[in-house]
C-alpha cells in the first residue's frame, strides 16, 4: 500500500475542514480526490505531504508515518502544487538544479536527470531559458518534471491544471498521463475538474471534509444510473406505447422525445431504433448520453461543483506585476 | 549535528537508501538558498548599481556638502567621517531587502519548494541571512572603490577587514530581515514595513552623526539598533576611530545574529 489514511482530521479553531476521512491507495494507482472548493481537499494533501499537522487519527506515504517520519516522507514524494512555485527569475536547469540541491540527490546523475525529467515533459529545447519566459501549461509541465527529479515513488498533483485554458490542460494531461505509464508512478491527485477525474483509476468524493464515496469511475457513475437514449419520432405517442410493451425498458415521453434508460446506450439505441423501424415508425433523431461524474456528484451533495475563478491572492500577484511594482 | 553527506558513487535510486536530512543543519540546502540568492543578484545587476549609485548620492551630498559647515570631527573631515556610514547604508538596505525577499518568495510561491522538501527549518533561515550578508558585501566592495574621493586610505589588510566587519554587520540586519519577514503575513502592508523599518534603522545608527554629542534619549535608541554596532565596526576598521572594541562590536552583533535566526527558525514552524 503506497498511502494509507486511517481517522485523519483536520480543525482550524472550530471549523473541522478534514473529518475523520480513511482511505488507501495502491502502488501505481492514480487516485483522484474530488470535490467542490473548500470541502478539503488542500487540507488533506497538506497533511499528507508534512505541511500541516493533523489534529488527529494517522497517516502512511511510502510506509512512512507523516507525523513521525516527515523527512522519509518528503524524501520520497513528488509534489505539484495549486499555485506555481518556480523561480521565473531563473532557468529552466537552474530550477531544477536547485531542486537537486535541496533534495540531496546524488550530485554524479544530476545533469543526465535534469535531462531526462525535461525531455519526459518535452521541455528539453528550453531548457537555458528564464522561467518567465515560459507559458503557463510549460510552466506546469516544469514544476511536474521538478517533481520527478528525485524519484519520488509518489507524486502529489494539487488541482494541476487549475488556471489553464482546456488545450493547455489536455497537454498537460498528456504527459503525465505518460508519465504513468513509463514510470509505474502512484499518483494521487486532488481536482474539481470532472473530465480530469475520469483519467483517475478511482476517485473519492469529499464533500465538507468527508469522503461520500470511493470507486472507480465507472462504479460511481452506476450509482446515478445508467444510459439515457433519447429519440424523437414522427409518432412520439405510438413510438412511446410500442417500446414500452416490447423492450421492458422504463419508456418516459416528454412532448416529441422519448427517453429510454439502459446499460449500454449505444447498443440499446440501435435496438430501439430497429423496433421503431420495423413498426413503420419514422426515427428523426437519436442521442445517447452516459452519466457523468457530475451527476454522481449533483446526486450525492445535490449540488453542482462550480469553476471557481482564480482566487483572490492570485489577482492581487497578477495586478502588481503589470503595474511593474514588484521588485524581485 | 551535521547531516551526513551523500559519499557512495553507486547511484541511490531508492529513497530508502538516501540520506534523509532530518539533522540540524543542512549544508547542501544552505547553498542551495545561498546560490539562488547569489545568480539572482547577478541577473539584476542594474538594481545592484542603483543601489551603489544611491550610496554615492549619500557620499557626495552630505559629505561634500556638509563639511563646510561641520568642523572636523574626532579629527576626520565629514566626508571621511560619513564614508563607513555609507557602507552602513548599503548594508542595511540591501541585507534587509533580501531577507525580506522571503515574503516575495511566499506570496510567489517559490517559499512552498522549500518548505515541502527534506531539509529543516533552519535552512531557509541561515542561507537568506548568508545570501543578505554576501549580496551587502559585494556592494561594500563596490563603494571602497570610491574611498579615495573622501580621502580615507586602502590598503589590504583594512579592506579585509571592512569586508569582514561588513558581512558580519549584514548578517545580524538580514537575521532581523528574516525575523521580520515571518512576522509580516499580509503582502500588501510590506511595502510600508519595510519604509518605516530601513529608514529609521539608518538614521538612528550613527552612521551619519557622532553618537557622543546626542542626548540621552537618542542614545539609548542607537544602542538598541544594531546597525550602530556595525557601523562602529566598520568606522573602526576604516578610520580606526574607534567606540568600544572592533571585536566586541563585531561580537554583539553576531550574538544578535544568534537570536535573530533563532527567533526566525521558531517562527517558521511547520504550519504556515
Amino acid at each position: 500500500m503506497t498511502i494509507t489514511v486511517e481517522k485523519l482530521s483536520r480543525s482550524f479553531g472550530e471549523i473541522q475542514a478534514v473529518k475523520g476521512i480513511d482511505l488507501d491507495v495502491d502502488r501505481g494507482e492514480t487516485f483522484g480526490f474530488l470535490g467542490p472548493n473548500g470541502a478539503g481537499k488542500s487540507t488533506t494533501i497538506k497533511m499528507l505531504c508534512t505541511l500541516l499537522h493533523p489534529t488527529s487519527g494517522r497517516a502512511w506515504i511510502n510506509g512512512y508515518d507523516i507525523e513521525r517520519e516527515a523527512s522519509q516522507v518528503r524524501q520520497s514524494i513528488g509534489i505539484v502544487f495549486q499555485d506555481p512555485t518556480l523561480d521565473e527569475y531563473l532557468t529552466a536547469e537552474q530550477n531544477l538544479y536547485y531542486h537537486c540541491m535541496i533534495y540531496h540527490t546524488p550530485r554524479k546523475t544530476r545533469d543526465t536527470r535534469i535531462r531526462e525529467v525535461l525531455q519526459l515533459v518535452g521541455l528539453d529545447e528550453r531548457r537555458k531559458d528564464v522561467v518567465k519566459t515560459f507559458s503557463g501549461g510549460m510552466k506546469r509541465r516544469l514544476e511536474v518534471a521538478r517533481g520527478l527529479l528525485h524519484e519520488p515513488q509518489t507524486l502529489f498533483l494539487d488541482e494541476p491544471t487549475v488556471g489553464l485554458d482546456p488545450q493547455t490542460r489536455r497537454s498537460v494531461w498528456e504527459h503525465v498521463l505518460r508519465l504513468r505509464e513509463r514510470t509505474g508512478l502512484t499518483i494521487f491527485m486532488t481536482t474539481h475538474y470532472m473530465e480530469e477525474a475520469e483519467y483517475c483509476d478511482r476517485i473519492a468524493i469529499i464533500d465538507h471534509g468527508q469522503i461520500v464515496a470511493l470507486d472507480t469511475p465507472a462504479a460511481l457513475k452506476r450509482m446515478v444510473g445508467q444510459d439515457l437514449v433519447r429519440l424523437t419520432t414522427s409518432e412520439p405517442e405510438r413510438a412511446a406505447a410500442m417500446l414500452e410493451q416490447h423492450t421492458g425498458h422504463a419508456v418516459r415521453r416528454e412532448g416529441d422525445a422519448i427517453y429510454v434508460e439502459g446499460e449500454n446506450g449505444q447498443a440499446l439505441a440501435a435496438n430501439l431504433i430497429r423496433q421503431l423501424t420495423l413498426a413503420d415508425i419514422d426515427v428523426l433523431g437519436v442521442n445517447v448520453t452516459a452519466p457523468t461524474l457530475e451527476d454522481v456528484f449533483v446526486h450525492l451533495t445535490g449540488r453542482v461543483i462550480r469553476d471557481e475563478s482564480a482566487s483572490a491572492k492570485d489577482r492581487m500577484g497578477s495586478r502588481l506585476r503589470s503595474r511593474g511594482r514588484l521588485r524581485r | 549535528m551535521l547531516k551526513t553527506t551523500q559519499s557512495t558513487a553507486v547511484p541511490q535510486t531508492t529513497p530508502e537508501n538516501r540520506s534523509a536530512p532530518a539533522f540540524f543543519i543542512d549544508p547542501e540546502g544552505i547553498a542551495m538558498i545561498w546560490r539562488r540568492d547569489m545568480v539572482r543578484l547577478w541577473r539584476q545587476r542594474s538594481r545592484l548599481l542603483g543601489a551603489v549609485a544611491r550610496a554615492l548620492v549619500w557620499l557626495f551630498a552630505l559629505g561634500f556638502g556638509l563639511r563646510g559647515s561641520l568642523g572636523s570631527i574626532a579629527g576626520f573631515n565629514y566626508e571621511q567621517f560619513v564614508f563607513p556610514g555609507v557602507i552602513a547604508m548599503t548594508v542595511i538596505f540591501s541585507g534587509l531587502q533580501s531577507a525580506i525577499s522571503i515574503v516575495y518568495d511566499r506570496e510567489f510561491g517559490f517559499l512552498k519548494e522549500v518548505q515541502v522538501a527534506p531539509t529543516p527549518r533552519s535552512t531557509l533561515v541561515i542561507g537568506k541571512c548568508l545570501g543578505g550578508a554576501s549580496s551587502s558585501t559585494v556592494q561594500a566592495l563596490i563603494i571602497l572603490v570610491f574611498a579615495p574621493f573622501a580621502s580615507v586610505a586602502l590598503n589590504p589588510l583594512n579592506v579585509l577587514a571592512t569586508v569582514v566587519a561588513t558581512f558580519v554587520t549584514a548578517l545580524a540586519i538580514a537575521g532581523l530581515g528574516v525575523v521580520i519577514a515571518m512576522w509580516i503575513t499580509d503582502f500588501e502592508n510590506f511595502g510600508t514595513i519595510q519604509n518605516f523599518i530601513t529608514l529609521p534603522l539608518y538614521m538612528f545608527s550613527g552612521a551619519i552623526f557622532p553618537t557622543r554629542l546626542v542626548p540621552p534619549w537618542l542614545h539609548a535608541i542607537l544602542l538598541l539598533n544594531p546597525l550602530t554596532y556595525g557601523v562602529n565596526a566598520i568606522r573602526g576598521v576604516l578610520l580606526g576611530y574607534e567606540i568600544a572594541s572592533v571585536p566586541l562590536n563585531l561580537a554583539i552583533l553576531l550574538g544578535f545574529t544568534v537570536v535573530m535566526m533563532a527567533i526566525a527558525i521558531w517562527m517558521s514552524r511547520r504550519e504556515v
